[in-house]
């Protein structure tokens, strides 16, 4: 099916998301949606798949116009949408949440027809060698498998264009390779895909036609020939180094020590399972991993967060695994959570609060029990400044800001005492290309001033940007540390388990 | 290397399950160590229990039951202690019993408590058909509003209003009744008033996205204060507007002759007839039906549920104003089932028992049903010790239900999970 | 994070309660119109005047004047707006003079009588809304005054009676005991909160009939019972153990009221100014950032429930030692509800709970008038009050109803 968009716009208030863009998908091709993260990319999918109404702009399907009051229409239409965030049920089988909105039911009261949506998963799932078994819970499921379920969702309602959202965020770089080639075998079987990423790489291995957009914009197209300067610096607008800017580190003493920690999460899974390494002053130790292979859990329990169940941590000698969160923020450790707005800020504060969200019980933030507003006020304009947050002003609210300001709040509270050791998740998710500038240059000023630094990424490139040493973790456990020029395939290959020496 | 990755299970889930929970073993312990005790012991020897079960419309009759009160209240303290060493059992190697040990569990103290109660009473029976006849007509409300709270908050809208939609429904029953004449148009009526009651929770939780617990809350005044002004306006103005209307009962030919069950379960007015179908009809269509499936995916993740098309909110809004309807139907129970004329908040938080039987009931149709039952038996416990004349105070036995649902939620919350996306607001 | 989420959170960061950006905000009057119509307090106006009158409504329609009038409405539709109208201005009358000002008094002292009234009754509203009002800052909802109020009645009840102290300091102990009695009802949710995750909404529901079954149960024993009465009421607290009238023995107005002052202005420094109430409002709004930043959550969840516990205690003081002055299982009357609403009115600001007990109060001072003069049931109070809290809490409905501008943001909360 062809799939063209014309003069789309979708305004949020003031803030349009996408603004006049068109698009051709033409039938059988792979169309590979390009721009970084605040783009505006998922918005228009979003539109497209009748989720947003678009303010103006239309819909064609094999040049007719439709209309889509909501996703059920899209769908009946012929789109399918694999969602970046999974829109699956957790407590549902497989077969419920493939069955969902479309359900083969029998009689009168409409009973489910469980068996048909059974043979609908194991006839799919066999054609592409998926292994799915359709009686399984999916919060059971690993999130490649998870994936693997939203695509058959899509395909089981005959889809003949297939979205796909970011959907290599949570793969590792062999699943990457195995679901481009099931996009390509999609391709050929007739289905027009659209490819949405920020990702050069998968664009130039497999897309057809390539569609860049800038802040909320059509800025131009590709073809898939074209270098991976020339596609950067039309994502981003400027010519973009491709590298971190850093000198060699000059490692001290060891900071942080890791000794057979092990942990369990809240539902009691053992997810940590005696994990060991070093930090040094003055370097960065990255660990890499695909997510939800216990990088998550290994800051929790560093920091406090959830209890460990064996070994220990220590920051300069002293003890901190069994300390309290606040104790172990106090004995020098700055932590930048995995999930900023859910646990870095609180959104409904102002700017000013959120500077000092963990330095409210010390001087001169306080005294006693009284809060000294006027030394948070002096704080937080001078965080705001050195740290280039963009804001009309410290008592906006921090929810109000973008995801990068947001993140420079977080990053700018942590940096503003002085610090052993520095621990941030995934310290640039969702960031644009500008941000992410900003805070790697901060990390690796934090490194250069002999602070020990750990950063946990699922993102391969942010990993090898910042990493003086790259440690790999699967299921819970470390696989191996290596040099920071490790390459790629070796790295992949030990993100799915394989040792350092077996995988080179 | 594919082959790792198709492990169909997350990283290390396969090898603990979840945390061990060590309140519900160890409260269960406490109780029966009490029943021991208390009852068991405190019996006295030579005492003697004389339980009856017989009427006279029964095909046969089975005699009075007598055994010697310390024995028996021991033995089925000893009953539960075992039990509850079961579950500490089960809790050491992580593994989960089923419904039945509570329930059984419960049966055992109970009747180690009712050995006890009528230890050394000469002419003074333990009426057990009694008992469970009133246990059955004093959990209805407490089905009812359990049913509408499980409806509610499976498809994520939190009902706290249950006592207002009882209230109502009870309001709305007894002037209806009343006015046309006929029982059986107030028991149409109560639903009505139910779903209005819904109906507003609806529009003020899902249009307008206010907190659904201050909903519910402030909704409760505003019935109350609604039902006792009229109450204390227009119904004592025209006292033929508020009259004591029956039912009456409707005993199932045959069955109901059948020797303590028949009474128990068969000799009622329709409204309890009602309630069985209604929570076998409400539990297979909750979880085998397409409907139910729907409900279901849009309390979990709403989004989800939008992204194949099901509507999120026009789902919500119609459980709600559901579960209003048939909570309202519960109401009846104080007017013209019981054959009463409305009084000021007659529903005496009825309601919010209700919604513990939900949570305890783990938000099934047949969870909550067996969790009314249970609080339905305390009550009518409290009832007939009233009547035997027992040492218990009655305002003790006046907080069992309370106890038990703070040591419900504290205890097994964890084991209960409610529908993930419960109380959010759906904003695209 | 993708754009769908970047966006989404802008949109409901700008909450319902957030102003337009300035520069969208237009210039000079049509600014100054839109702010004040934009602003939360004509919501409030707009909601409590809706919110009379529909009470009215519903008075005007149970009457049983008006509906006589119904009969032959449409042969004499004058005699039922008339029957209308003589309900209205009289309920509307009634109430003025039972809550604000007697004007048929024969001198001012006897004429502001309703209004110290209205003071005294707001006193327990006061106090046991910011306990309330405290616990919803934390994100606690706290249904428990009632109870709360009752168990620290109970306790300052059985101090004043059953203990013989000096002046002054009896007076403080039994204050001290009511605030214990109610800290400690308030302890047992927060700290099954904190331990076990028990649901506060739940526990404190069933705390409040636990406190009832409790305090019957004293009353019926010796210790609690009034030498010579067979009735469920405890002895006259002692004299020295009473609230001092503040206004002289013709009010009923008592020292309590200063008190519920003085912890307003104390809750607000608590919330506003000091490092326990940064925990209290960090938990309350994103638990999960709190706790990433070093607070102890479960530690806030017993203090918060605690301090709350307390507050409702001092509002049982107001009662028992205040204007009961004997014990019964009625001594908290409704206040312990009416203290949601008004701590939701008073969208848990210390200063708006302080104003929405002062109308509360002022509903439930004219409630005694209204049944006796206007033969209107007092439950009307609760109708009305409970729509001033539906109403404000959905501003959208309150400017639907009076044609208001909607706010620049709405637009964009509805996309």
């Amino acid at each position: 099916m062809k799939l063209e968009l014309r003069g789309i716009t979708k305004k949020f208030g003031d803030f349009t998301a996408n603004n006049k863009i068109d698009l051709l998908v033409e039938e059988g091709k792979i169309h590979a949606l390009l721009g970084e993260n605040g783009a505006g990319k998922s918005t228009l999918m979003n539109v497209l798949f009748g989720f947003y109404d678009a303010d103006e702009g239309t819909i064609l399907l094999d040049d007719e116009e439709v209309v889509f009051a909501g996703p059920g229409d899209a769908m009946a239409a012929g789109i399918g949408m694999v969602h970046q965030h999974f829109m699956l049920v957790p407590p549902f089988t497989v077969a419920e949440n493939v069955m969902l909105g479309h359900e083969a039911v029998t009689g009168f009261a409409k009973i489910l027809d469980l068996d048909a949506a059974r043979a609908t998963v194991r006839e799919l799932s066999e054609r592409f060698g998926f292994h799915l078994d359709p009686d399984a819970k999916v919060e059971d499921l690993a999130v490649g498998a998870q994936q693997r379920v939203e695509i058959i969702k899509a395909l089981s309602r005959q889809a003949k264009v297939l979205i796909l959202d970011e959907p290599t965020a949570v793969l590792t770089p062999q699943e990457t390779d195995e679901l481009l080639e099931i996009v390509k075998q999609l391709r050929d079987s007739g289905t027009s895909v659209v490819l949405i990423t920020h990702k050069l790489r998968e664009v130039q291995a497999v897309a057809d036609t390539i569609t860049v957009i800038r802040l909320g914009k059509v800025v131009g197209t590709a073809k898939p020939t074209a270098s991976r300067e020339e596609l950067a610096s039309m994502m981003v607008g400027r010519d973009v180094s491709m590298t971190v800017d850093k000198g060699t580190a000059k490692p001290g003493d060891v900071v942080l020590a890791v000794k057979n920690l092990s942990a369990k999460d809240e539902s009691g899974h053992e997810q940590l399972r005696r994990v060991s390494f070093d930090v040094r002053a003055g370097e960065i130790l990255a660990v890499a991993g695909v997510q939800g292979n216990g990088q998550t859990e290994l800051m929790e329990a560093l920091l406090g967060v959830i209890p460990t169940t064996g070994g220990k941590a220590t920051v300069d000698g002293e003890v901190i695994t069994g300390k309290s969160i606040g104790d172990v923020l106090m004995s020098g450790v700055g932590f930048v959570p995995e999930d900023r707005t859910e646990d870095g800020l609180v959104a409904t504060f102002t700017i000013a609060n959120n500077l000092i969200l963990d330095l409210y019980g010390i001087e001169p933030y306080s005294k006693g029990l009284a809060l000294q507003p006027a030394a948070i006020t002096e704080h937080a304009e001078r965080s705001v400044e050195q740290f280039d947050i963009r804001t009309t002003s410290i008592r906006a609210t921090a929810g109000s800001l973008s995801g990068g300001n947001q993140q420079k709040v977080v990053l700018a509270r942590e940096l503003s005492r002085p610090l052993k050791v520095l621990m941030a998740s995934q310290p640039t998710r969702g960031l644009d290309v500008g941000s992410i500038e900003f805070v790697h240059k901060r990390i690796i000023q934090e490194r250069d001033a002999g602070t020990a630094v750990l950063i946990v990424s699922s993102e391969l490139d942010e990993v090898t940007a910042l990493a003086d040493r790259i440690a790999v973790m699967y299921q819970g456990q470390i696989v191996d540390i290596v040099p920071a020029d490790t390459d790629r395939e070796t790295l992949g290959l030990m993100m799915a388990g394989a040792h350092g020496e077996d995988a080179a | 290397m594919t082959t790792l990755v198709d492990a169909p299970v997350t990283p290390a889930a396969d090898d603990a399950s979840a945390r061990r929970r060590w309140a519900g073993p160890i409260g269960l312990g406490l109780i029966g160590l009490v029943s021991f005790i208390f009852f068991g012991i405190g019996s006295g020897g030579g005492n003697e229990t004389t339980f009856s079960v017989a009427r006279q419309s029964d095909f046969f009759t089975i005699p009075t039951l007598t055994v010697p009160s310390q024995l028996t209240a021991t033995a089925l303290s000893v009953i539960a202690l075992a039990l509850a060493g079961l579950a500490v059992w089960a809790t050491l190697q992580r593994r989960t019993l089923g419904w039945w040990l509570p329930v059984v569990f419960t049966i055992a103290v109970m009747g180690s408590l009712l050995t006890w109660a009528g230890a050394g009473r000469e002419g003074t029976n333990v009426q057990i058909t009694g008992l469970l006849t009133s246990a059955i007509v004093l959990s209805i409300p407490l089905v009812f509003g359990a049913l509408s709270g499980t409806l509610c908050e499976r498809s994520g809208v939190i009902n706290i209003a249950i006592e207002g939609q009882l209230l109502f429904g009870a309001f709305l029953a007894a002037l209806v009744a009343s006015a046309t004449g006929n029982a059986y148009a107030g028991l149409v009526a109560a639903p009505l008033a139910g779903a209005l009651v819904g109906a507003l929770l609806a529009i003020f939780a899902v249009k307008y996205w206010v907190d659904q617990i201050v909903v519910g809350v402030v909704l409760n005044v505003l019935v109350i204060g609604l039902t006792s002004f009229l109450f204390g306006s227009l119904m004592r103005d025209n006292p033929n507007l508020n009259q004591s209307m029956s039912l009456g009962r409707l005993p199932v030919p045959v069955l109901s002759e059948i020797p303590i069950i028949g009474p128990v379960l068969f000799n009622h007015n329709a409204l309890v007839y009602i309630m069985y179908v209604t929570v076998i009809v409400l539990h297979i269509m909750l979880f085998k039906s397409r409907w139910g499936l729907r409900v279901r995916a849009v309390g979990e993740h709403p989004k989800a549920a939008d992204t194949v098309g099901i509507k999120v909110n026009r789902t919500r809004v119609r459980n709600v104003i559901l579960g209003g309807a048939i909570a309202g139907l519960g109401g009846a129970f104080f007017t013209v089932a019981a054959g009463l004329a409305f009084g000021k908040e007659m529903t005496a938080g009825k309601g919010f028992i209700a919604l513990a039987a939900m949570i305890l009931g783990r938000w099934s149709p047949k969870g909550a049903l067996l969790a009314a039952l249970l609080f339905g038996f305390a009550d009518a416990l409290r009832l007939q010790l009233g009547i035997m004349g027992s040492p218990i105070p009655s305002q003790f036995l006046g907080m069992l239900p309370y106890l038990a649902t703070i040591f419900a939620v504290a205890g097994l919350v964890g084991f209960a999970k409610p529908p993930a996306a419960e109380g959010k607001p759906y904003k695209k | 994070m993708s754009e769908s989420t970047a966006t989404t959170d802008r949109s409901s960061a700008d909450g319902p309660e957030s102003e337009g950006s300035p520069e969208e905000a237009g210039r000079d009057f049509g600014r100054l119109m839109r702010e004040i119509t934009q602003s939360d307090l004509l919501v409030v106006v707009f909601a409590i005047f809706a919110a009379m009158l529909l009470g009215g409504l519903l008075v005007v329609l149970a009457d049983k004047d008006v509906l006589a009038t119904t009969g032959y409405f449409f042969s004499r539709p004058g005699d039922f707006f008339a029957a209308v109208g003589g309900t209205l201005s009289s309920v509307f009358t009634t109430m003025f003079q039972g809550a604000i000002y007697n004007t048929n008094a024969s001198d001012v002292a006897v004429g502001i009588r309703p209004f110290t009234q209205t003071l005294t009754v707001a006193t327990p509203l006061i106090l046991a809304g910011l306990g309330l009002g405290l616990g919803f800052r934390a994100g606690l909802f706290n249904i428990g005054a009632q109870g709360q109020i009752i168990i620290g009645a109970t306790v300052g009840a059985y101090v004043g009676f059953a203990w013989d102290l000096p002046v002054v300091l009896h007076l403080i102990v039994a204050v001290v005991g009511c605030v214990l009695g109610g800290a400690i009802w308030g302890f047992i949710p927060g700290f099954l909160k904190a331990r076990t995750g028990a649901h506060e909404v739940i526990t404190t529901i069933m705390l409040n009939y636990i406190a009832l079954n409790l305090v019957s149960f004293a009353l019926s024993k010796t210790a609690f019972q009034r030498p010579g009465s067979t009735n469920p009421q405890s002895p006259l607290i002692a004299e020295t153990a009473e609230y001092p009238l503040i206004l002289g023995s013709a009010y009923n107005l008592h020292l309590g009221f200063l008190l519920a002052l003085a912890a307003a202005g104390g809750v607000w420094w608590l919330l506003e100014r000091s490092t326990w109430g940064f925990q209290f409002r960090a938990v309350g709004a994103n638990p999960h950032a709190a706790r990433t930043a070093g607070m102890s959550v479960s530690k806030v969840y017993i203090l918060v429930m605690v301090t709350a516990g307390a507050l409702a205690g001092l509002a049982g003081s107001a009662q028992i030692l205040g204007t009961e002055h004997s014990l019964t299982a009625g001594v908290a009357a409704s206040f312990g509800f009416d203290a949601i609403t008004v701590a939701l009115l008073g969208r848990s600001r210390p200063l708006g709970i302080v104003f929405a007990a002062l109308l509360f109060g002022a509903l439930r001072a004219a409630g005694p008038a209204l049944q006796v003069q206007a033969g209107v049931p007092v439950d009307i109070v609760l109708v009305i009050q409970s729509l001033i809290v539906l109403f404000i809490a959905a501003p959208p409905l309150v400017r639907t109803m009076f044609r208001l501008p909607a706010p620049a943001h709405v637009k964009e909360v509805a996309a």
